[in-house]
């Protein structure tokens, strides 16, 4: 049985003008090694869209339009690739993916990955927190807090619905045996 | 000149000139790996009562490095009649979005995006 969080919608590639999906083993390698996949793979995505919003040299709204979708996007993906690479369970089968969906009017990421008891626990608590604050106060507090400590937990998400108006939900399943968690994070474009 | 580097970014303290800037793209894993940026800019408050700190060459920061620079502006924040300016680019769009935070830590802050 799954449980959903947040604004959360099936969504199937059928239903996009244009999709991409990049999947993931789980890895032993450690993560310092790999971590630059994580941009590699995010300004991928953020190029590959400006396909999609060609730019017209005597239009600068057509030019700041790319430029600002290629940004929004390989930010988000970039988040959500660092999240899941830091908090995904790398001694599960389930490959770490990541599906952008280009639609009308939005842009969806889609993003899996495995995850173990003790790391679901702590992502819902903090989607309790963020479901229960006031997500403007809730990045304040946040910030000042990285003062603090040296955790800046939760940061990614709290950027992408203050700086960037996104949407984001969550869906939380058991797949043969092995938990798993869907995030999924909606721009308008 | 305090300078740190790799093939990505660069970050250049100038204590003569009291500026820091920041150049490249910065997606370092974790405070931890952010730790010798963050005490360089520990120490260009200690050593200056005003500083200029310049972004405008940064394409990317990561939420990691916001957290970073917010803790850098808190600690600004906390010393008597600091003065701090920071110059952004209007051309690139995660600037826009999301360095007007650090103003609402520091309301003194002077935040420039050119």
């Amino acid at each position: 049985m799954a449980e959903i969080f947040g604004n959360y919608f099936e969504v199937t590639p059928e239903q996009g003008a244009e999709h991409m999906c990049l999947s993931f083993k789980p890895s032993s390698v450690p993560i310092k090694q790999r971590w630059r996949n994580n941009g590699l793979s995010a300004d991928f995505l953020g190029d590959y869209l400006t396909t999609f919003f060609p730019k017209n040299n005597n239009d600068p709204a057509s030019i700041k339009k790319q430029v600002s979708i290629r940004d929004a996007a390989a930010y988000i993906a970039n988040e959500l690739l660092e999240n899941a690479m830091k908090y995904s369970n790398e001694d599960g089968k389930v490959p770490n993916s990541i599906d952008l969906t280009l639609m009308e009017d939005k842009l969806i990421f889609t993003e899996i990955n495995g995850i173990n008891n003790e790391q679901e626990n702590s992502f819902k608590s903090f989607i309790d927190e963020l479901e229960n604050n006031d997500p403007d106060e809730l990045y304040m507090q946040r910030l000042e807090e990285s003062a603090m400590t040296d955790i800046s937990s939760g940061l990614g998400y709290l950027t992408m619905i203050n700086d960037y108006q996104a949407a984001v939900g969550w869906k939380f399943d058991i797949n043969n045996g092995e938990h798993k968690v869907t995030t999924q994070v909606v721009i308008s474009i | 000149m305090n300078l740190i580097e790799n093939e990505n970014y660069k970050v250049a303290y100038d204590s003569e000139h009291q500026s820091v800037v920041f150049s490249g793209i910065l997606r370092l894993g974790g405070m931890a790996e952010y730790a010798p940026i963050a005490e360089c800019l520990e120490q260009a408050v200690a050593e200056n009562s005003e500083l200029k700190l310049s972004l405008k060459a940064l394409e990317f920061l990561n939420s990691s490095g916001i957290a970073m620079l917010s803790k850098f502006v808190i600690s600004a924040r906390n010393k008597a009649e600091f003065s701090l300016q920071i110059i952004g680019s209007s051309e690139i769009p995660w600037q826009g979005k999301s360095l007007k935070n650090l103003q609402r830590l520091m309301p003194s802050l002077s935040l420039v995006l050119e």
